[in-house]
Parts: structure tokens; C-alpha cells; sequence
């Protein structure tokens, strides 16, 4: 009976380790391909039209569902914040919630879940396909590297759309927040503008947003071209990388997020 | 799609994401003002600074002059020593007053500079000899409930009296 317990434990710590080393062996493989990856980022953009039809397909498509979200995001926010702080008399601050709320936290970690699965899982299916189709395997018999050709344009375009929308995205719902607030509601649109601008700072507010839009660009990117290179060259193999890729990335985003916050904003306003 | 096309698109893309960020920059946060313009500090002891952060504004007739850059406490006189840095536009006379005023009722904590008519003016590291603290809100309504509660009373209906003045303290919460 013991014996059995025993061995049942030692077999459940086995497996335990066994997903703990195979996660650490995973992420040293993901970075030395990100190593590998901006190794030969130079000869990458030396063809940097490459690079923009990246950009083209992650930023400029993804234009439309981020402004759309932007804007409803920003106009909920105004009406839910108008709600709780009408009963304070503090409606005049809604600005700054909409605002504060938007560049912070909403317009980097949105923009990166829809870019994630927008423009992520895409990358992901299309390596994966190359992958599956023997394409990455043909251009190494030409002697063209993947990794230049392939895999690192699309790496920069993520990391180099990403920021972009998440601006789009915070400027939009603070549109969206202006429009519910200032045209809907008829809060003064002088004390919308001039609270925001009074409660949000460039350097703090402003640069943080930015700083961690740069990141979720970089984890998204970085987790959708290593998926799909690594992926299984089975239908099965792309499928599963693609779902990966979107679990992953969403779970990195807001790991990173509230790692980033924590450290950014710790105690950064008291006296 | 050609190559000029998504060219075209990119630099469109870009350049909107580039014009997003210049709006937060200017027109959601307050990047031209005051921010990183070298200024002088003044420093003001204050008995109780209330609820003043960092970063609050600094305020002379309502106008922005300058923030609070530091806070801390003489151990000496147990007073809270507030730096404030003023913007180089704006000079301030030597008998000016600083005091921690709030605007509104939730409105955020600022420091309220009221220039005299001193002639010399005030200069880098200087400073204000007139202070005046924070008003401590629970300390102003138990001040009000003494005064009343010490204040001879009509005699008939004594007991409502306290209670009914204990009620206009927050009156501001009504807007």
C-alpha cells in the first residue's frame, strides 16, 4: 500500500519535472532563436521591402478591427466610468479615468490580444504551411536562409506594427471616450480635455504604454514565427501551433502586463 | 498588390501610428508644459501637507507655475519640507505665501502661491517664509461640533442642535 503511494508519488513528481524541464528546454530554444533571429536581422533588411509587405499584412490589415475596438472600448469605458463617478460628483474626472485606463493598461494589452490573434495566428498558419509544404526546406536547398528570408521579416513587422496600433487603439478610445462623454453625455468637453491633460503625463503615463506595446510586440512576434517554424509539418502540426500560438501569446501579454505594471507604476505616485 | 501600393499603405500606417502617439503626447498628456523645463526651486515647511503627491501642480492665481518635486519631513521640526520647482518664466516676490489648497470637493491637492508686494524676488533654493497647511477636514468638523456643542444652546430643544449641525459637513458631496 505504502509502496504503491510511493511509487504514484514519485511517478506524479516525474511527470512534473519532466513538463518543468521540457517548458525551460522550450523557452532556451526560443531564445536562441531569437538569437538566431536577430543575427540575421541585417541581411533581412538589406530587402526590406520584405519587411514592409510584413508590416502591410500585420499592421496595415489589422487597422480596421483595432480602430473599431478602440472606439468601443473607449466609449464603454466613458459610459461606465460616467456611472460610478456621477455619484461622487466627480464627473468632470471622467477624462482622466478614460484616458489613464486607455494608455496605461486597455490600449497595449487589448491591441496585443486582437494583434495576437489577428495577425499572430496568421504568421504562425503561414510558417507552419511553408513548413508543412517543404517550402522553408526548398529555399535552404537554394541557399536561402529562412530565417532571413522568412522568419525575421516577420518578426520586425510585429515588433514594428505593434506599438503603431496600440497608439491607434488608446487614441481611438479616447475619441470613442470624448464622443459618449462630452457629445452623449454633455460633460464639458473644456474640463474632459483639460483634467486628462492635468492627470496624464508624457513621461510616466505615455512612455510606459509605449515601452510595454514594444514588448507585446516582441513576445507576439516572437511566439508566432518560433511556433510555426517549430510546428509538426502535419495539417494537425499547423493547426496546433496556431492555437498555441494565440493561448501563448495572450498568456504572455498579460503575465508581461502585470509584471510591467508592477514595476513601472509601483508606488510611483506616492509621497 | 504591387510594391509602390503597399508602400503607399505602410507609410499611411505609419504615419498614423506616429500621429496617435503625438496625440497622446500632446493633446492627452501635457508634454509642452512645464515637463522637462529647466526651472528654479523653492523650498516651503508646511505643519501638514495633507494629501500632496508628488508631481502636484504648483499654482499662482489658478495658473500652473511649476510642481512639487520632493516631500519629506525635517526631523528636527517634524515639518513636512516641500521643493517645488517653478518654471524660469515666472518669478515670485520674497513674501509670497504658500499654501495647500484642493480643488473642489475630490479635486486633486496643489500648492496655491500668492505673490505679495515685496520688492525683491525670490531665487533658486530660497525659501517661503509664510506657509499656511492643509485644511484636515475631520479636524474642521469636530472644531464646528465643539464650538457648537460649547455655544449656549436654546433651552427648549437642546438635543436636536448638535445633530442638526453635525449635518451640513457634507454638504459638498451634493453637487
Amino acid at each position: 500500500m505504502s509502496a504503491e503511494l510511493v511509487a504514484g508519488i514519485a511517478q506524479w513528481l516525474r511527470r512534473l519535472g519532466g513538463t518543468v524541464t521540457g517548458a525551460v528546454a522550450q523557452l532556451g530554444f526560443a531564445a536562441r532563436f531569437l538569437a538566431a533571429v536577430l543575427w540575421h536581422t541585417p541581411s533581412a533588411f538589406r530587402r526590406i521591402h520584405l519587411t514592409l509587405r510584413e508590416i502591410y499584412f500585420t499592421g496595415v490589415l489589422s487597422l480596421v478591427i483595432i480602430l473599431m475596438s478602440g472606439l468601443f472600448v473607449g466609449m464603454v469605458l466613458s459610459l461606465q466610468g460616467y456611472e460610478t463617478l456621477k455619484r461622487y460628483g466627480a464627473d468632470e474626472q471622467l477624462g482622466i479615468l478614460v484616458a489613464l485606463a486607455l494608455v496605461r493598461e486597455l490600449g497595449p494589452v487589448i491591441s496585443g490580444l486582437l494583434f495576437a490573434s489577428r495577425a499572430g495566428s496568421a504568421i504562425t498558419a503561414e510558417i507552419g504551411l511553408m513548413k508543412t509544404t517543404e517550402q522553408l526546406a526548398a529555399m535552404e536547398m537554394m541557399a536561402v536562409d529562412p530565417l532571413a528570408r522568412v522568419i525575421a521579416p516577420r518578426f520586425w513587422g510585429g515588433v514594428i506594427s505593434m506599438p503603431l496600433l496600440a497608439a491607434l487603439f488608446s487614441a481611438a478610445g479616447i475619441f470613442g471616450g470624448y464622443l459618449v462623454g462630452v457629445r452623449l453625455i454633455g460633460i464639458d468637453a473644456g474640463a474632459f480635455w483639460g483634467q486628462m491633460q492635468a492627470g496624464v503625463d508624457f513621461w510616466p503615463d505615455v512612455t510606459n504604454g509605449i515601452i510595454k506595446s514594444v514588448v507585446f510586440g516582441a513576445a507576439v512576434s516572437l511566439i508566432s514565427v518560433f511556433e510555426g517554424y517549430n510546428a509538426k509539418p502535419t495539417a494537425e502540426g499547423v493547426a496546433s501551433a496556431t492555437t498555441r500560438t494565440v493561448v501563448l501569446s495572450s498568456l504572455a501579454i498579460l503575465a508581461l502586463d502585470f509584471v510591467m505594471t508592477a514595476f513601472m507604476f509601483r508606488g510611483g505616485n506616492a509621497t | 498588390m504591387n510594391r509602390a501600393a503597399i508602400d503607399l499603405w505602410v507609410g499611411i500606417f505609419v504615419a498614423l501610428g506616429f500621429g496617435a502617439i503625438l496625440f497622446l503626447a500632446l493633446k492627452v498628456g501635457n508634454l509642452v508644459t512645464l515637463d522637462n523645463s529647466p526651472g528654479y526651486r523653492l523650498e516651503a515647511n508646511f505643519d501638514n501637507i495633507g494629501g500632496l503627491k508628488l508631481r502636484a501642480p504648483v499654482k499662482a492665481a489658478g495658473v500652473v507655475v511649476g510642481r512639487v518635486e520632493s516631500v519629506r519631513l525635517d526631523t528636527k521640526s517634524y515639518e513636512a519640507v516641500v521643493t517645488l520647482r517653478i518654471d524660469r518664466d515666472y518669478q515670485f516676490t520674497k513674501d509670497t505665501i504658500a499654501a495647500i489648497n484642493t480643488s473642489g470637493l475630490l479635486g486633486e491637492v496643489y500648492v496655491g502661491l500668492d505673490a505679495g508686494g515685496d520688492p525683491t524676488m525670490l531665487r533658486d533654493g530660497d525659501q517661503i517664509a509664510k506657509t499656511q497647511s492643509a485644511v484636515v477636514v475631520e479636524k474642521l468638523i469636530s472644531q464646528f461640533l465643539f464650538d457648537k456643542a460649547a455655544s449656549p444652546r436654546p433651552s427648549a430643544s437642546g438635543d436636536p442642535v448638535p445633530a442638526k449641525s453635525a449635518e451640513p459637513a457634507p454638504v459638498g458631496a451634493k453637487k
